[in-house]
């Protein structure tokens, strides 16, 4: 092989220029890449913290492990809120985005063997979205999208086995808000919800706890003690990748499952009290509602609460529907949300004596004087009658109370009015009968552990004004322009409309006699709920300690592990000396004896379980007589008050007290030779076990 | 200098045929095979980070790339020191061969025999094997290139117009062809190897400046008169401004950014990238595969393969300064204006300062057609200098 180098012309520039040209070309190149270099540092040295945040979240996924929620138990650990397991076919929604034809297969197979439209799944896949229509997706992408709730077995079955069909399908069991006694306390143990976003925003440190799918406690107990119940719920971080594949766990911190309830409630008392009120109620032709309370004046403890009508909570598991929502809150349902117990309240009637006669022996009436009980009382005017428009002579305060005179407590409300300077009061009016019903409780919330209680009324002086200020403004327009729109109908009504409306106008903030009259029995503007009563005859009962009722009696961990006991609340104690309690402990215990209440305890067995009590009949303007009946057991050691109304009952004594009396039949076993629903007729002081297995052991009735 | 001109003796040429392997080999410019061998082992390791399962598992959990990698990369070096060892003109004449093979290589992909990947049909399917001939047709214009500017016609001493235009129209056939199917990013680099290579012919000032600016303005207009197809628009106007449609085209860059960044100074460790495990930017074993080498490597492992790349293109300038005779001389800037202009486009896509264009890293990237082709082109270098420097 050889070489032939052709001869170098020196006259070539070639290599000259090309040597300058090469040489400013080299430095041109060490110049880009030393562009790059920087550009490089940049990114990598200042710049890197940046990017290693970002970087973290790119392929950080944060996955909520729901905690199982706790059970809420009856005091013998009954389950009145458990879960159930519903198998639940899901999909990962990822998965399914990633096929080829995005699922559209595996969702067909699957539309089959669930025997749904495959529209249907189609929706239900798609993600919430502000312009996405329901159903829809509302949780996490990262979360197995449900598409089939309470499957049967049998499919549930199907799927698993094949798995192979349904790549990125999944059956399995999940846990559902589960009522194996149906409607029984219903109102108390509330409802689920899925959790709203303004929820998720005000609970911004939470935030990373919650995902769209989580259920909040929206009423009743569910509320109240919902972070208790809730638990913890884990926090699992997965690696992913740009498909959102799991690569690998990060970090696991398994969820701790919501402590279990444990409540006051007797699920066999409470059985009772809503049967006897329903029934009690069927009985009566103008009655449509009512309310029954049991407390346990030791502690304040409620053991049964019902009120009707009422509604199955389950009605809420799986999402509600509009229809269903209108219609529970419409009153020709008679609201079945709303629990009469302590939600509603309700003139008291003669019950409300109590406060009364406790306001007159505290301010000068003597205990051992008698007083005259006409048939009628003409004070400041008007002419006020007894109940049956009956005399009875002289009465003692006991009688008073036994029989029900309404005369004597006329007296005392208006010659207390007086002493306070009637209309025109002379510096601070004392108000003894409106405090000492405040000093009952009264006018006020009880601070019951459940949500939305209101405190009822108790009227006086001060309300009045504050009431007048209130409306003055239209009922000045009113005596002004009179009512044309009903006048042209009926100008007799208008007329006086326009002169009441006058009346209430210049006058309105009086507190008139006829008005604390009428207080003094319980009528008028007085306003108390069961729930308020029951806790007044609780505190009568117990020497005179008003306590906060509670439902809740302790919070037990899943494992059994910790016990939170729910330590009784003291709101106060009555305003009433020892002598006037025991006075008024004898008469309520002659009610069901000799008085008003005997009917209704004619053949009850006194002697073994002695009732003390009062009955009530109230009246409301344009609506039948309402039916009360206060009461506690035993007399000579009282552990139970029970409260009962039925709204537009007609009188305590007749539709009333017999709901009570066979609330008491079924606590001490007395109906039929049928065992006590609380052995020994007493509130259980052990707690149900729970298990480390998570079992619960009932207790032995 | 002299003495070594004219024709040797015959004892001269007996030693030199006796010691010729040995003694080539001595003449091979080392510096550059270390450089780009180097460059060749990082690139194994990186195309086997990047296309590693991502389960967190064992590196020899998956080594499908990276065997198919290291036979391409053999293969390729083979090609290399063959092409190496060749007489550099007698390569010369087939530069016209080479160049035409390649152009009719560029219209078979335009028929049934073609392939669409990612997009642009560049690939040619025969049985189980695939290449792609506009990687293959950079090495023929280099030649062609080099072989006609390096010639000047008689009684010239450097290329004249007519010669540049000649050399026109032998950039605009294969560059035509490429950008049917189309491939900005190699169209690109043809156009940086005319222009690098015309620059330095001693073409007339006129020539060059004219081409210079013309080159720059038909980039403008291009883009201007939207002659580009609408995902390459996008990937201009999201380089201004790369979180402006993170899901869209400024995706890869903002992915891209995420991940060289998150490598900081020293680096994850090679297979221990997170970003690169859970495959975040797309591509990242061929066109991207420098942010696996900023995410694993860091900036220490990331700027050496700056270095290296430097180190490359000055030695094969080095060579090209040693060359007394035009057509060698512009072999080497041929090939230096591809592998500058190439590396600095796919880094500066990484480092999101440069659009995003399909282009592999030269001796980086898993593929082996682009290895092949490089390759070939260093042995072409390398043949430059075993020869054209014995004189000194």
């Amino acid at each position: 092989m050889t070489v032939r180098r052709p001869p170098v012309d020196p006259a070539l520039p070639g290599r000259r220029l090309g040597r300058v040209g090469l040489i400013l070309v080299q430095l041109f190149v060490v110049l880009l890449f030393a562009v790059l270099g920087v550009r490089l540092w940049y990114l990598q040295v200042p710049m890197a913290d940046h990017y290693r945040d970002l970087a973290v979240s790119n392929h950080h996924q944060r996955l909520v492990v729901p905690a199982t929620r706790g059970q809420i138990l009856d005091s013998a650990g009954r389950p009145l809120v458990s879960n159930r397991t519903d198998l639940v076919v899901s999909a990962d929604y990822h998965a399914l985005q990633g096929m080829d034809d995005g699922g559209e297969e595996v969702l067909g197979r699957l539309a089959e063997v669930l025997d749904v439209p495959v529209e249907d799944l189609r929706q239900r896949m798609r993600l919430c979205g502000p312009t996405v229509q329901r159903p829809c997706w509302p949780g996490s992408p990262y979360q197995p999208v449900t598409l089939a709730d309470d499957v049967e077995p049998s499919v549930a079955l199907q799927i698993m086995e094949s798995a192979d069909d349904y790549p990125g399908i999944t059956a399995q069991a999940q846990a559902v808000r589960e009522y194996p006694q149906g409607t029984h306390a219903g109102q108390i143990l509330g409802y689920l919800q899925p959790v709203t976003q303004e929820e998720l925003d005000a609970r911004e440190e939470l935030r990373t706890r919650f995902t769209g799918v989580d259920q909040v406690g929206r009423d009743g107990l569910e509320r109240v003690y919902d972070t208790e119940l809730r638990g913890t719920p884990g926090l699992r971080t997965l690696g992913v990748n740009n498909h959102g594949e799991v690569m690998d766990v990060i970090s696991d911190e398994p969820p701790v499952a919501g402590m279990h309830l444990v409540t006051h409630l007797d699920l066999g008392v409470q059985k009772v009290a809503e049967k006897a009120l329903a029934d009690g109620i069927a009985a009566q032709p103008n009655a449509d509602s009512g309310a029954a309370v049991v407390l346990d004046v030791t502690n304040g403890g409620v053991v049964a609460m019902a009120s009707l009508p009422t509604y199955d909570p389950s009605v809420w598991r799986g999402g509600i529907d509009q229809e269903t929502f209108d219609e529970m809150l419409s009153e020709e349902a008679g609201e079945p949300l709303v629990s009469r117990a302590y939600q509603g309240h309700y003139p008291p009637g003669s019950t409300f004596k109590v406060s009364s006669l406790s306001a007159a022996a505290e301010n000068g009436y003597s205990l051992r004087s008698t007083y005259a009980c006409p048939g009628s009382v003409t004070l400041a005017g008007q002419s006020y009658q007894n109940y049956a428009g009956g005399g009875h002579g002289s009465l003692s305060l006991h009688q008073a109370i036994v029989v029900s005179c309404n005369t004597i407590f006329y007296n005392f409300g208006y010659q207390m009015w007086q002493q306070d300077g009637g209309l025109h009061p002379e510096g601070e009016p004392d108000e003894a009968m409106a405090n000492m019903a405040r000093g009952y409780g009264f006018g006020s919330p009880t601070g019951i552990d459940l949500p939305f209680e209101s405190g009822g009324r108790i009227p006086d002086r001060e309300w009045k004004r504050t009431f007048w200020e209130q409306t003055r403004e239209v009922n000045c327009r009113r005596a002004e322009e009179g009512y044309p729109e009903v006048a042209e109908t009926n100008p007799g009504h208008a007329s006086y409309l326009k002169r009441l409306a006058h009346e209430h106008c210049v006058q309105g903030f009086e507190w008139r006699a006829g008005e604390a009259v009428n207080f003094a029995i319980g009528q008028g503007d007085v306003l108390v709920s069961p729930l308020q009563l029951a806790r007044a005859y609780a505190a009568i009962a117990n020497g005179g300690t008003l306590y906060e009722p509670r439902v809740g009696r302790a919070l037990v961990a899943a494992d059994g592990s910790t016990v939170q006991e729910i330590e009784p609340s003291v709101a106060g104690e009555l305003p009433v000396s020892d002598e006037t309690l025991r006075y008024l402990q004898k008469a309520l215990t002659a009610v069901p004896k000799e008085g008003t209440a005997r009917g209704a305890f004619g053949d009850f067995p006194q002697d073994r379980v002695s009732v003390a009590g009062k009955t009530g009949s109230a009246d409301q303007q344009n609506k039948e007589t309402s039916a009360w009946f206060a009461s506690y057991a035993p007399a000579d050691d009282p552990q139970f008050a029970i409260a009962v109304f039925v709204h537009q009952g007609g009188t305590g004594g007749a539709a009333a007290a017999p709901i009570a009396r066979e609330i008491y039949e079924a606590i001490y076993g007395f109906s039929g030779g049928s065992k006590p629903a609380l052995p020994g007729g007493e509130p259980r002081d052990e707690l149900p076990v729970v298990r480390s297995d998570g079992s619960i052991d009932v207790l032995e009735r | 200098m002299s003495t070594h001109m004219g024709v040797p003796s015959r004892g001269a040429g007996l030693l030199r045929t006796a010691t010729g392997a040995a003694g080539r080999a001595r003449r091979l410019d080392w510096t550059l095979i270390t450089a780009t061998a180097a460059l060749c082992a990082v690139g194994s390791l990186l195309v086997w980070s990047a296309t590693l399962p991502g389960d967190g598992g064992s590196p020899w959990a998956s080594t499908d790339h990276l065997r198919r990698h290291l036979l391409h990369t053999a293969v390729a070096w083979a090609f290399c020191l063959a092409v190496a060892s060749v007489d550099h003109r007698t390569v010369r004449a087939y530069a016209p061969l080479v160049y035409l093979a390649t152009v009719v290589a560029l219209l078979l992909v335009l028929t049934p025999l073609g392939a669409v990947i990612n997009g642009s049909r560049g690939w040619i399917v025969v049985g189980g094997f695939q290449f792609q001939p506009s990687e293959l047709a950079k090495v023929g214009l280099v030649l062609m290139l080099a072989s006609m500017l390096g010639e000047p016609r008689d009684g010239e001493t450097k290329p004249m117009t007519r010669d540049v235009l000649f050399c026109l129209a032998l950039l605009a056939a294969p560059l035509a062809l490429v950008m049917l199917q189309p491939d900005l990013g190699t169209g690109l680099v043809l156009g940086a190897i005319f222009l690098g290579m015309l620059t330095l012919s001693g073409a007339p000032v006129v020539w060059v400046a004219g081409m210079l600016a013309s080159g720059v303005a038909a980039g403008f207009c291009v883009w201007w008169f939207d002659l580009l197809e609408p995902y390459q628009l996008d990937r201009i106007t999201t380089l201004i401004d790369p979180s402006a449609d993170p899901q869209g085209a400024g995706y890869n860059s903002a992915q891209a950014l995420i991940a060289v960044g998150s490598g900081g100074f020293d680096g994850t460790g090679l297979f221990q990238g997170e970003q690169t495990h859970g495959r975040f930017v797309p591509e990242q074993h061929t066109d991207f595969i420098f942010t696996v080498a900023g995410e694993e490597l860091g900036f220490v492992g990331a700027g050496t393969i700056l270095v290296l790349f430097t180190l490359i293109v000055w030695r094969i300038l080095r060579i090209a300064q040693g060359c007394d005779q035009p057509y060698p001389r512009l072999l080497c800037v041929g090939v230096a204006a591809w592998f500058a202009f190439q590396a600095f486009i796919n880094i500066g896509m990484g480092l999101g300062i440069m659009p995003v264009t399909g282009l592999p890293l030269p001796f980086v990237s898993y593929g082996g057609t682009a290895i092949v082709a490089n390759l070939l082109a260093l042995g072409l270098v390398l043949g430059v200098n075993s020869r054209d420097r014995g004189f000194e």
